[in-house]
């Protein structure tokens, strides 16, 4: 069918899940903003190029794969399914995500995973600043290197980064990896199809020294 | 808000269709920035011992073949006007800060001043960037490179001379996405050097702050590094030269763009759907720049 991304998005809320169709795929997206955003049917979308800002918001239970690059913000919100990015991620990927799998094969720039709230990101390559700010929970893994403030903030959710970082944020620290961070990491991996030892990687962890006012501490500013 | 574009043809046999290959950039950012367009084109150097004015008329009832006698019987010298609506580019031999100081004495209500140089032309209104590129003929531009903006206005007045680019000294503009907290800090540093201000625009401090950086001496990354320290607040900037394209985006890098580069051309946007029609675009290198680094293509 062919038509306006408001039509589309329109027939994949209303008319999806009535309907036999499990496989769609969306081409020339041209960098249209707000694709596939707030699905909740299980069904297998693939975009045919570079998406805009917002691809595949607020996604439950569908599985989303984007041949190209996104803007801002893609899987923004997740809740459950699966969505991967074959090329780029712009600013704020996976931001505030609740559950689900993010996964980007090359980059992710800036705030990637900021505020995450229990979803899993896996990115191939690096990922920019601030990253992880104030994760809540899940996962955020980078293959490559981490850019500055990593974890800035950080609360309950676990980082694994193989390269070099730039620098870690307030009360974000780096732990080793245990037996069980072994296994979800490597659980991870595979999930993306990433082929990398699971030692190579340094966990990144709050230490929770923010989570408590401390009165003593020096007030000054 | 506000839409950023720029384009730079490195294959010259693709220059006449500058202004074709820029249109569908500039429109395609009008939802960032419907209140107002402009861009700044750069194409071929006047003769040697002339000088161009770009020149706006505050009022559409402009009288400019009384303004043409003025300057002819004022300076003794014949003036080359090119009219376009309001819009009109003098060219001339006369010395540029005479025809400057008597374009300000004798028109300051009238006319605004928008450019001054040898190779740069610049078209800025209020409007759709559709109308404007319209009334403008920014279809027909023909030159090796362009900075276009879209502006939705956050902090001051919707006129045209508010619009971006904002350019100062000899053929050296700017347009902003983002906005700066100390555009007033700058302005008290660098009027008691006797640079003049034509609006209260945050831009316009950023835009002379930097040409007053390279004037002093400073290299482009000198004049920007400097800008990181004397600029706060959120930005991308896009700078255009009579032979270079400047891009750089602040520390916190809130402020988006895209580049897409092949051998025919580099274009810059905010956003990618901006870049989607250009030629040959699937086979481009595509990326985001990084914060507080200065990407610099020359013609």
């Amino acid at each position: 069918m062919y038509g306006q991304f408001s039509d589309m998005n329109q027939y994949l809320h209303h008319n999806l899940d009535k309907s036999n169709v499990s496989n769609i795929r969306i081409i020339h997206p041209d960098g249209a903003h707000s694709i596939a955003v707030g699905l909740d049917v299980p069904v297998n979308i693939e975009i045919e190029g570079h998406a805009g800002y917002f691809c595949a918001g607020m996604n439950k239970q569908a599985n989303v794969t984007i041949n190209g690059n996104v803007g801002w913000s893609v899987a923004e919100n997740i809740m459950s399914g699966m969505v991967r990015v074959k090329g780029y991620a712009s600013e704020c990927a996976g931001a505030s995500g609740h559950g689900g799998t993010l996964i980007i094969e090359r980059d992710a720039s800036l705030r990637c995973g900021i505020s995450m709230k229990g979803v899993d990101i896996i990115v191939g390559g690096s990922v920019g600043n601030f990253s992880a700010f104030m994760a809540q929970d899940g996962h955020l893994v980078v293959c490559g290197d981490a850019g500055d403030g990593l974890g800035d903030s950080i609360y309950e959710a676990i980082i694994y980064v193989r390269g070099k970082i730039k620098s870690l944020g307030a009360d974000a620290r780096i732990e080793p990896l245990t037996d069980e961070d072994h296994k979800v990491l490597a659980k991870l991996l595979a999930l993306a199809g990433f082929k990398h030892d699971t030692k190579e990687f340094k966990r990144v962890a709050s230490a929770r020294q923010l989570y408590h006012w401390n009165a003593d501490a020096n007030q000054e500013y | 808000m506000c839409g950023i574009v720029g384009l730079l043809i490195k294959n010259p046999a693709m220059r006449d269709e500058l202004g074709e290959l820029m249109l569908p950039m500039l429109i395609g950012m009008t939802e960032r920035g419907p209140d107002s367009a402009g861009l700044a084109v750069f194409g071929d150097r006047i003769s040697k011992g002339k000088v161009k004015f770009n020149l706006f008329a505050t009022s559409a009832d402009f009288d400019w073949n009384s303004f043409e006698k003025a300057f002819d019987s004022h300076f003794g010298s014949i003036a080359e006007l090119t009219i376009k609506g309001r819009h009109a580019v003098l060219s001339t031999t006369v010395i540029w800060e005479s025809v400057r100081d008597w374009l300000v004495h004798s028109y300051r209500r009238e006319l605004t001043i928008l450019c001054v140089g040898s190779s740069m032309d610049i078209y800025k209104d209020i409007g759709t960037p559709g109308q404007v590129a319209e009334r403008y003929g920014f279809k027909n531009l023909h030159g090796s490179h362009v900075v276009g903006h879209t502006r939705m206005a956050t902090e001051s007045a919707v006129t045209p001379q508010h619009a971006h680019p904002f350019t100062a000294g000899h053929d050296f503009c700017l347009v902003h996405n983002g906005s700066l907290s100390n555009p007033n800090s700058i302005r008290r540093k660098l009027e008691p050097l006797g640079i003049h201000f034509d609006t209260d625009n945050d831009t316009e401090a950023a835009c002379r702050y930097l040409e007053w950086r390279l004037r002093e001496g400073d290299t482009l990354e000198q004049a920007v590094q400097s800008g990181f320290e004397e600029q706060d607040g959120f930005y991308t900037f896009l700078m255009g030269t009579e032979n270079k394209l400047a891009l750089v985006r602040d520390a916190f890098a809130c402020k988006p763009a895209v580049v897409a580069e092949n051998d025919d051309y580099v274009a810059i946007s905010s956003e990618f759907r901006s870049l989607a029609r250009l030629p040959d675009i699937k086979n481009a290198r595509l990326f985001e720049p990084a914060p507080e680094e200065l990407y610099v293509w020359t013609i």
